[in-house]
């Protein structure tokens, strides 16, 4: 898609950065609500020349994505909570032996098929820890068309940084919605090329071990250096080890190469935070709701803010406790039971002053059931 | 290049039991790829999980260890993205047809171009010698103490109709007919199936009563026979051994994906 004023659906906008951001390779099987993702890649990547397939499951699509990112491409998978959930053993995999790749899970209502084709945001913790094992992880949302290109783009990025699976967290909302969408040129989001090795054929090549930035290069597989990769504990070389002080040191580098970044990897928006006594912290869809509430009251005067997460994970906690150091009441919105709210509380200095708003019955959260909470808080009944 | 160069010496021992037949299959497998003169750099194996899938670790070529079933869902991966590999696939008969069972039938289906090597042991040996798809009714199995109820697969007759246009079946006892039927395999444009009768000494030989491992190979040879001998005929329990597809005429995968990309290029411009 050439660059400039669009008007397209969410999954649309989010195909597009994916191959502004060099996406080569994409396996994925049909679900709603992301199917759009599929129909328009099948169209747009072998026009690039690069690979589209439908396979025959969610598991086989994250194993294939691993195995084709591993040979240099960048890959992407799409699906929504019944194909996550069968994602979750690849997911595993691409954290332990590094491998960048980017999942989209276009959420639905859960548990089990649940709620085809509904909204609902109730993935979150799933992202977190539907992988089993300590871990970290990288999960990132949005909640206009303009910020899911500009997300998406930063799930790949971040994916080649960190040699790491990336989640993005869409909504049905943001994912079937139309609005307009600008397309940068290109080069004006940078965009980040696989860091590759610069040994040359016949040097000893180690591709699990970190150079003084704690950055892996990667060698094209199948080309000059040849190694082991495999889901065990192993060494630099790749190889299995149970050695007591190598599993200690991987699984602290997996957790900490994000850890240590969560600064670099956080993306977040605020609106009218500055003096705002009641604090409103939200993501995706239902962030527009949000925004809309406090634009409403800011008109009355009353002193509403928004802070609107784009990375649930690593969870920004530090940015908010600050930003809701002077708040009376933080009200978090989103589309589940309070997945989110649990982290918030544990981010803020008093926990008792933060509430949820939510709907979870698979429609989407209006400003109306907002204003219904703010009326609780404020002492105005229902 | 002798086949011993094709191993990472500094990987042995390896953790395979005395007599498992395991290693028989790797040293086929390695002379095969000698005679074909093929480069450790032009070679990537891919494997699952079970004792079978460790080969990977032994041999030094591209090697990728993945999960327990998955290994031909990654080896798709691989070879859409660079074609010219030598994809190989070693798997076990729990690896490739239980866990592995649905993305063992669609990469037959697709006929996309891979050697899976399918060393049935007829038990899952990694775990201790539980039953698999493989075992045979009335086996037993560690966890079959009263006879195994199920029924196996004929891993010939799956592969042949999910549409794998290579087909064939050999022992360990027969290595050098193995080594010849994985050199045809590797050499094969489209999905090619090799299963190895491969004895586990250790759990399915003791379970069932078949001795140690030169007993069970000697129950190979006396067992089967060559595909359309009249030994078959005259004694239908016999296995047959040989190759059963091999049809060099179905479009393969990679190269149906790469007239794709051009009607697509086509249509764009
Ligand atoms: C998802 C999952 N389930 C179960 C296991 C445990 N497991 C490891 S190997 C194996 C079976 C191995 O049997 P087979 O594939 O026949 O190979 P063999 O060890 O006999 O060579 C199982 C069940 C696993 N690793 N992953
Ligand atoms: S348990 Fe069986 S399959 Fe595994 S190494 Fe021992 S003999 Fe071989």
């Amino acid at each position: 898609m050439s660059a400039g004023l669009k008007f397209v659906q969410g999954n649309e906008a989010c195909v597009e950065a994916a191959l502004y951001a060099g996406l080569q390779f994409y396996a994925g099987y049909p679900i709603t609500p992301s199917s759009e993702i599929a129909e328009h890649l099948a169209v747009r990547l072998p026009r690039v020349g690069g690979t589209f397939l439908q396979l025959e499951d969610e598991i086989a699509s994250i194993c294939a994505i691993i195995g084709a990112s591993l040979t240099g491409c960048k890959v992407m998978t799409a699906t929504s909570g019944p194909g996550f959930s069968l994602m979750q053993e690849g997911l595993g995999y691409a954290i332990m032996a590094e491998i960048p790749c980017v999942i989209v899970n276009v959420m639905r209502g859960g548990p089990s098929t649940g709620l085809p084709t509904c909204p609902s945001q109730g993935d979150i913790c799933q992202a977190r820890w539907g992988a089993h094992g300590d871990h970290a992880i990288i999960a990132l949302t949005a909640s206009t068309l303009q910020d899911v290109f500009e997300i998406t783009v930063h799930a790949f990025n971040t994916a080649e940084t960190y040699r790491t699976p990336v989640i993005l967290l869409l909504d049905e909302v943001v994912g079937h919605m139309r609005e307009k969408l600008v397309v940068p040129e290109a080069g004006a989001i940078a965009t980040v090329d696989r860091l590759k090795t610069s040994l040359k054929l016949g040097m000893d090549y180690h591709p699990y071990l970190p150079r003084e930035d704690g950055r892996l290069p990667m060698s094209d597989f199948g080309g000059q250096h040849r190694y082991n990769v495999t889901g065990l504990f192993h060494d630099m070389w790749g190889f299995p080890t149970q050695e007591p002080s190598m599993v200690h040191g991987l699984l602290r580098h997996l957790v900490d190469k994000i850890a240590n970044n969560a600064d670099s990897i956080c993306r977040y928006k605020e609106y009218y935070l500055e003096d705002a006594h009641i604090v409103l912290i939200s993501y995706g869809g239902s962030a527009r709701s949000a925004l809309h509430v406090v634009e409403n009251r800011r008109v009355r005067g009353e002193r509403l803010g928004l802070l609107e997460l784009q990375t649930i994970w690593p969870f920004p906690y530090s940015v908010v406790e600050s930003k809701c150091a002077n708040a009376r009441y933080i009200v978090v919105v989103e589309m589940n039971m309070g997945q989110v709210t649990r982290a918030v509380k544990r981010a803020v200095a008093h926990p008792d002053r933060v509430v949820l708003a939510n709907r979870i019955d698979g429609v989407f959260i209006t400003p109306t059931d907002i204003r219904n909470i703010l009326r609780l808080i404020q002492g105005k009944g229902v | 290049m002798p086949f011993k160069d094709y191993l990472r010496k500094r990987f042995f021992p390896h953790i395979w039991c005395p007599g498992c037949g395991h290693g028989i299959v790797l040293g086929c497998l390695l002379r095969a790829i000698e005679q074909l003169a093929i480069g450790k750099n032009d070679v990537v194996m891919v494997s699952g999980i079970g004792c079978s899938s460790r080969i990977c670790g032994y041999v030094d070529f591209h090697t990728l260890h993945t999960l327990h079933g998955r290994a031909l869902a990654f080896a798709t991966g691989v070879k859409m993205s660079v074609p010219r590999l030598n994809v190989i696939v070693p798997m076990g008969d729990g690896d490739a047809l239980a866990i592995g069972g649905n993305h063992f039938i669609h990469a037959a289906r697709r006929n996309i171009a891979m050697t899976a090597i399918v060393m049935n042991n007829r038990t899952y040996g990694m775990t201790g010698g539980q039953y698999s798809p493989l075992s045979c009714h009335g086996d037993f199995a560690t966890n079959a103490p009263y006879g195994n109820i199920d029924h196996d697969f004929d891993v010939v007759e799956l592969a042949r109709a999910a549409g794998a246009t290579f087909v064939a079946r050999s022992t360990t006892f027969h290595a050098r007919q193995t080594t010849e039927i994985i050199r045809k395999a590797i050499a094969h444009p489209g999905f090619a199936v090799v299963e190895v009768l491969s004895q586990c000494p250790t759990y399915y030989g003791r379970k069932n009563k078949q001795g140690g491992a030169a007993e069970m190979m000697e129950w190979y040879r006396d067992n089967t026979t060559p595909v359309g001998s009249k030994a078959k005929q005259q004694n239908p329990t016999l296995i047959e051994r040989g190759i059963f597809v091999q049809d060099a005429g179905k479009p393969e995968y990679c190269c149906e994906y790469k007239k794709l990309v051009e009607r697509a290029r086509r249509g764009a411009s």
